[in-house]
């Protein structure tokens, strides 16, 4: 799956996967890297006969047959540069996760619904299921695996430990690129639907903060913490 | 999701052609709802054109006062620019009280208008759907239809309209441009944009295959007090089980369109003249002729207390 990738990242995650999984003797293997070969084996398994299927169709319909040669798209994650060669169906999603390996970012709903995906692109927040990697051509998008490391933890990334901002942990990276997409909205004075006078500058607290992180579900209900965690920090870079 | 190929533009013209030229192609701005459908294969495009690259994305004043909105103004740029916040409130109002953020700061002014339709029976590829499979049945009449459409329906689709946008900018009497695959340009006004659903739902605008539009153009400010109340079943992100959108001028006359009714913003501009008398006399005149369901007649009581709400929040200070 990763022979279209073309990484100017040398040392590259998918080239460390590929390599272990060639050498039968290497018993290292971690339960993440498993994970990632099984996903690459899933997806080319699920992908094949769609493919082939579409073929057909094309070949049998008067109209031009879709051209399955994947398309190049070359765009900045966490201001680094990535040239690649995708099926058009990908997900800008799907690219971060099983071409980048850049895992952090989340698969949920899918459709936009839960905000486990949540991405910021050219300063903007969005869901990466519902937008094709090859629409991001020379865009600059950063992850949670862009916003702070472990040794030196995004203001966001320490107040939501701090806050028991989560259970399960599932849903945390997309609300904490949210999170800090919220609070820099705020500051640009953005309105919300619970902001009271339109012509005024919209004020941070916990309603504004929660009508603002409506898109992003908690299946553990860690919300009053979630508010908690972004109160602080609001309140440290108001 | 089927297979596709993948073209960018630079001009409309270029887009139209494209359009025209390539059987099964669909144009793409912000994917929101598009990429939803593909993934569901209910909507299946041999060819995506997107339109990203066209310089639709401003906000403009007109010598006569009025506010031209590119086509690929993004949602949440729309809700916060000063001149929509200050001379037509409504429209902020109601962009803002829709979708969440993420999809707003993606969604377009063309591609709000141009969402399909939320029916769960649209959704589910296992039921019959007049509207995604023209003639195979609607599955939701006789099926769950709390949320579903009121007036306006017909024997072959009760599906709403799930735009909040389009229902402040029928309220505003906003027109909408559009090129078309011959290069020609025309403007439609909202009144007529979207098509009742008929024997035909899965036409739903006036738009002719291939035909972009490029901007919407708000009449001049109206002035009066702005209004987009949502009532839904939950408080943020949800559809509208109704909405009401309204513009109340100091001397009590107005304007008033309802969401989540039907298959279009429902606006009735005679009934406006019943402002005077209350929300009741309002409502039986904007309503009359409903088709409610048992699940959904709750509606009508619900529209006519909305819009008392409304108007009694109009007459304070």
């Amino acid at each position: 799956m990763n022979v279209n990738t073309k990484d100017t990242n040398t040392n590259d995650v998918d080239t460390e996967v590929a390599n272990r999984s060639d050498d039968p003797g290497d018993v290292t293997i971690s339960r993440r890297d498993l994970l990632i070969i099984g996903a690459a084996g899933a997806v080319s398994a699920a992908t094949l006969p769609s493919l082939a299927a579409a073929q057909n169709a094309a070949q049998n319909s008067a109209g031009p047959a879709p051209a399955l040669a994947p398309s190049k798209v070359s765009f900045k994650v966490n201001g680094k540069v990535h040239a690649l060669e995708l099926d058009t169906r990908t997900t800008l999603l799907d690219a971060l996760r099983e071409h980048l390996q850049l895992t952090g970012t989340k698969k949920g709903c899918d459709h936009g619904q839960c905000g486990a995906c949540t991405v910021i692109a050219d300063g903007r927040r969005i869901n990466s299921c519902l937008s094709l990697a090859v629409m991001h051509e020379g865009s600059s998008i950063t992850t949670i695996e862009g916003l702070g490391t472990p040794d030196k933890l995004h203001a966001m990334q320490a107040a939501f430990v701090k806050h028991d901002g989560y259970q399960c942990g599932y849903c945390t990276p997309g609300q904490i690129c949210s999170a800090v997409a919220v609070l820099d909205e705020i500051k640009q004075g953005i309105p919300s639907h619970v902001t009271a006078d339109l012509n005024a500058r919209p004020p941070l607290n916990a309603a504004e903060i929660r009508e603002r992180m409506s898109g992003n579900l908690c299946r553990c209900g860690a919300y009053s913490n979630i508010v908690d965690a972004i109160t602080e920090v609001a309140g440290r870079t108001a | 999701m089927k297979a596709f190929t993948y073209q960018r533009v630079r001009t409309p013209a270029e887009a139209a052609q494209a359009a025209l030229r390539t059987p099964g192609a669909r144009f793409i701005a912000g994917g929101t709802n598009l990429l939803d459908l593909m993934k569901l294969e209910i909507e299946t495009p041999t060819h995506l054109i997107d339109v990203n690259g066209l310089a639709l994305d401003k906000i403009e004043p007109l010598a006569d006062g009025a506010l031209r909105i590119g086509a690929l103004v993004r949602n949440t740029d729309l809700a916060a620019d000063a001149r929509v916040r200050r001379d037509y409130g409504v429209l902020s109002r109601a962009l803002l009280s829709g979708a969440s953020a993420q999809l707003r700061n993606k969604a377009t002014t063309s591609g709000n208008l141009l969402q399909r339709t939320r029916c769960p029976y649209f959704y589910d590829t296992n039921q019959p759907c007049n509207k995604r499979a023209p003639g195979s049945g609607c599955s939701a009449i006789g099926g769950f239809s709390r949320q579903l459409a009121i007036i306006g329906v017909s024997d072959a689709c009760i599906a709403t309209h799930p735009s909040d946008m389009a229902v402040a900018m029928r309220a505003l009497d906003a027109t909408i441009e559009t090129v078309r695959a011959n290069g020609s340009v025309r403007t439609i006004p909202i009144a007529d944009f979207y098509r009742l659903p008929g024997n035909t739902p899965h036409i739903e605008t006036a738009l002719e295959p291939g035909e972009l539009i490029t901007a919407v153009t708000l009449p001049k400010p109206v002035g009066g007090k702005h209004f987009y109340r949502k009532v839904r079943d939950r408080s943020s992100y949800a559809f509208a089980l109704v909405s009401v959108a309204a513009i109340i001028q100091p001397d009590g006359s107005g304007r008033v369109a309802l969401g989540g009714v039907a298959h279009r913003p429902w606006r009735i501009e005679a009934a406006e003249r019943n402002l005077p008398g209350g929300a009741k006399a309002v409502t039986d005149q904007l309503l009359a002729g409903a088709k409610p369901t048992a699940e959904n007649e709750f509606k009508i009581t619900l529209i006519q207390r909305t819009l008392s709400a409304v108007m009694a929040e109009a007459k304070k200070g």
